[in-house]
């Protein structure tokens, strides 16, 4: 018998606050303040560039060469790209249930181990890859799954706000990571015979298949993660599923008395969220790297933060965002080779992107502020309900 | 003759789309109470929030004793003695009475704030103006009627002599209206000036000088509350003659098909609000809950609903026991709820009308088909419902948020008053909504007991309560106090059990 007790009181007051900025977020940002927030940040990109004596135009001209100047590059940037598309995922779909997932990193971690721990297996040799190679990306799927849910059942069992359970469990599987991968006394996941720490390779038959033989690899893990988008695009904006997770995410209050399971969707979109980082992670150590380094993921979850913002959580434009993302860090080196430019100055750039996106009244003001005039202004300025279902 | 303080000649103001204000004039002279009287959405509050400075006049003047003024914000329209009491008060909870009343106009002595100075002048106001606020008290331990005091001693404070009072009673009980009547006239005694925005029409009879009835953003009368009566104000208001009597024939109850016993159940913060119930409630009648606010009516409608534990007792309806049943399996029993705060729990106000409209309907096999939305059965619906229940949008798809409160309380009705019906469970259905939609909304209830629903209603306003029920429950520190039927009740008796609990004065079958 499910009772909304003390910890459903302590849930909606949490949730209220994220109610808000969540509301906030939908209203005041439509996709293209985004735009308006990249072509802001590259300008001021350009001016750094310039203040340390290098034309700004030559930096950009190489970056974007390093992006997508010929087929390899571009299969190179796209394969970087590929993992963030879960790991913004992880953030957007509970963000739509008013849940600030912070854990994508650990979540993606958590579906490593797991799918390189499965991928490793003696057996997963002997059997063919149409068995193993779904079994890996279940693996770490199901990894992440688990991760992601923990702090879902205790926001709800306990109240614990999962901003800072995911920070605390995303330290967690970290530093476990560290000493399972790289403990030799005793061996847990480390591949003894590797000088650095990281697991044992896995089986062949669970490698994913390489469609080009780019830096980094190119592989069908690209369909995975695309796939996952449509498949939760459409979650959100045509299924009942959907319908509950956007209701507890604007009114909880409203969900609790149109008979929603309040904390069952709060578990399940959590518990997805780690599901979608796993099942990114597992296409990684299947297609990419064939095993796993606790430094693997290094930072991919944080990003994937920024890219879902970007993208204002809708699925389909989590694509563009993430295309961005990765293929802006997979063309720095080019830009550090023939513009002595430091890589880090994408890094730059891509911080002040979230920044912009953050802080969208600087990017309203400095590209609005006639538009408003004219239009007068109304008090009525209705909400929008995109995103909505 | 008096002179007049405040002139509004002409005025327009127009938002993208709505004509809010047109050519509205209006006149208030010193030591008056000036009502504004106006459905939802008439512009009322358009019209006073330009005279407070916080919005700016498309064409007209408005003139402070006889001079023009331009308004920037509201900081130029306090600067001219004008203040204004919100619906929803600007308090700080945590602050005290002294603290939020200097806010923003802080008495320093140096680089401190002098609260002995503040609490000084705060007494004396209070004394003057038979305010009584304790300077020291904490805003969040103060009943509403409290803060409402302490909102007007803060304009006060800031020598308003125009005071905007925007739907000051809405939050008040009906012995709390009569202490504040009592202000407002000690107020214009003293030669403050009022505005008094309202949509309660005894109210307005009760304490208005001049009266201004504004509809669809003009005005369309000006009287006097001598030359009014509440009929010809409200025929003013909607447009066409109102219908103030429910009309309804004789209740014919069947049996009880609502029992509950005992129920106890506690509010948010843990304390015991609902303490052993007893209510039985008949197919075909409608059981009113009179009561003043925060005597349990709240957690009793909550837990019926299954959307708050019970801490004891039962609740059984149509001869099930459905005292741990979650919201959705109450729901699917035939029991339908129109909750007591519809932003909160009624509506989802970014969601379009057709996803309010099926909000707890959405995984019925007609709307959905294994887990997937139909959403052209979804707008079918909403748009044969909106067409039934007069709800007046541009369509389905309109976000919920663009609705007047009234076509806001349609959707929830629409929603809840569908399907097969055998409870309802109603909490304020008109709280907030102008006569027209509560002329509605009272039909539709009375629809429903005519065909054998067994309606619950609890409602904090007294003729609500005595139009619409055929018995009647006074609801007093988490029981009823007394039953009695409708016919025998008066305004004075149930008043004094809501009151006190008990009749000892008159006696009644008290059960």
């Amino acid at each position: 018998m499910s009772r909304p007790g003390k910890a459903e009181a302590g849930i909606t007051r949490a949730s209220g606050h994220l109610h808000r900025l969540l509301t906030e977020a939908w209203r005041l940002q439509p996709l293209y303040v985004s735009l308006y927030a990249i072509l802001l940040s590259f300008l001021i990109g350009g001016v750094l560039i310039s203040m340390i004596g290098v034309n700004p135009l030559t930096a950009y001209w190489a970056l974007l060469r390093g992006m997508v100047g010929n087929g390899e590059r571009l299969a190179g940037s796209l394969a970087r790209s590929v993992p963030f598309i879960g790991s913004a995922l992880a953030l957007a779909l509970p963000f739509r249930a008013g849940l600030f997932n912070i854990g994508a990193e650990g979540q993606l971690l958590a579906g490593g181990l797991t799918a390189a721990y499965v991928g490793a297996l003696s057996w997963m040799s002997d059997v063919p890859g149409i068995v193993a190679i779904p079994l890996i990306l279940i693996a770490g799927t199901m990894g992440g799954a688990a991760w992601g849910g923990i702090p879902g059942v205790l926001r709800t069992k306990t109240g614990a706000h999962e901003v800072i359970s995911t920070i605390m469990l995303n330290s967690v599987v970290l530093f476990a990571a560290r000493w399972m991968v790289g403990s030799r006394d005793p061996v847990v996941l480390r591949d003894t015979d590797s000088t650095v720490p990281r697991t044992d390779p896995i089986a062949d038959t669970a490698v994913l298949p390489e469609l080009v033989d780019s830096q980094p690899v190119l592989h069908t893990g690209l369909f995975a993660l695309l796939g996952l988008c449509v498949v939760v695009a459409f979650m959100l904006n045509r299924t009942n599923f959907g319908f509950e997770i956007a209701t507890v995410g604007l009114n909880p209050h409203a969900a609790h008395y149109a008979g929603m399971n309040v904390n069952r969707v709060i578990v399940l979109a959590m518990a997805a969220a780690g599901a979608f980082a796993g099942l990114a992670a597992a296409s990684e150590v299947s297609g990419t790297n064939g095993h796993l380094q606790p430094g693997t993921f290094f930072l991919m979850g944080f990003d994937g933060i920024a890219i879902a913002l970007l993208a204002r959580t809708k699925p389909v434009a989590i694509i563009a965002a993430a295309l961005l993302w990765g293929s802006m860090l997979s063309g720095a080196p080019l830009m550090q080779q023939e513009a002595d430019m430091s890589i880090d100055v994408v890094r730059i750039i891509q911080a002040l992107v979230l920044l912009f996106v953050a802080a969208d009244a600087i990017v309203r003001y400095l590209f609005q502020v006639r538009e408003q005039g004219q239009q007068g202004q109304s008090p009525f300025q209705a909400a929008s309900v995109e995103g909505a279902v | 003759m008096t002179d007049t303080v405040l002139e509004v000649d002409s005025v327009t103001k127009t938002f993208p789309g709505v004509v809010a204000n047109e050519d509205v004039s209006l006149t208030l002279d010193e030591g008056e109470i000036h009502c504004l009287l106006g459905e939802n959405g008439a512009g009322k509050s358009t019209l006073v929030n330009m005279v407070f400075g916080l919005y700016r006049p498309d064409r007209g003047t408005i003139r402070v004793r006889g001079q023009d003024v331009y308004f920037e914000d509201s900081g130029d329209a306090i600067a001219q003695g004008i203040g204004m009491v919100h619906q929803h008060f600007q308090l700080i909870p945590v602050f005290t009475v002294a603290e939020n009343i200097i806010l923003g106009n802080e008495v320093t002595k140096g680089a401190l704030l002098d609260l002995d100075t503040a609490r000084r002048r705060i007494h004396a106001l209070a004394e003057r103006y038979g305010l009584a606020v304790d300077p020291d008290a904490r805003v969040g331990d103060l009943s509403v009627g409290e803060q409402q005091r302490v909102e007007l001693v803060k304009a006060l404070f800031r020598d308003a002599d125009i005071l905007i009072l925007d739907e000051p009673t809405a939050v008040l009980t009906p012995g709390e209206v009569d202490d504040f009547f009592g202000v407002v006239r000690s107020l214009t005694q003293q030669g403050k000036s009022i505005i008094f925005i309202t949509h309660k029409l005894r109210e307005v009879l009760a304490v208005a000088d001049r009266i201004t009835v504004l509809r669809a953003g003009k005005v369309v009368g000006s009287t006097t509350a001598q030359g009014a009566t509440q009929q010809s104000l409200a025929n003013l208001m909607v447009g066409r003659d109102v219908v103030f009597r429910v009309e309804k024939a004789d209740a014919d109850p069947g049996v009880p098909v609502v029992r509950v016993r005992g129920l106890r159940s506690q509010d948010d913060r843990g304390a015991e609000t609902v303490t052993g119930l007893d209510v039985e409630v008949r197919a075909g009648e409608v059981f009113g809950i009179a009561g003043v606010e925060g005597n349990g009516q709240r957690e009793l409608v909550e837990a019926i609903c299954g959307m708050r534990p019970a801490t004891g007792g039962r609740v059984e309806m149509l001869g099930e026991d459905i005292t741990d049943w979650n919201p959705r399996r109450i729901n699917q029993l035939g029991v339908a709820h129109i909750p007591e705060n519809r932003s909160k729990h009624g509506v989802v106000a970014q969601y379009s009308i057709a996803d309010n409209l099926v909000l707890n309907r959405y995984s019925q096999a007609k709307f959905s088909a294994r887990g997937v939305r139909n959403t052209s059965a979804i707008n079918a619906e909403a748009a044969a419902l909106m067409e039934q229940f007069d709800v007046r949008a541009t369509g389905a798809s309109a976000a919920l948020s663009t609705l007047s409160g009234g076509n806001q309380q349609k959707v929830v009705a629409a929603r809840e008053l569908t399907g097969e019906l055998r409870i309802l469970v109603v909490a304020q259905p008109t709280r907030g909504l102008d006569v027209g939609s509560i002329e509605f909304i009272h039909r539709q209830i009375i629809a429903l007991r005519d065909r054998g629903v067994a309606v619950l209603l609890v409602s904090a306003e007294l003729d609500e309560i005595m139009a619409l029920s055929d018995r009647i429950g006074v609801m007093y520190r988490g029981r009823l106090a007394a039953t009695v039927d409708a016919a025998d009740a008066t305004r004075e008796a149930l008043g004094l059990l809501m009151a006190t609990g008990s009749s000892s004065a008159t006696d009644r079958e008290k059960q």
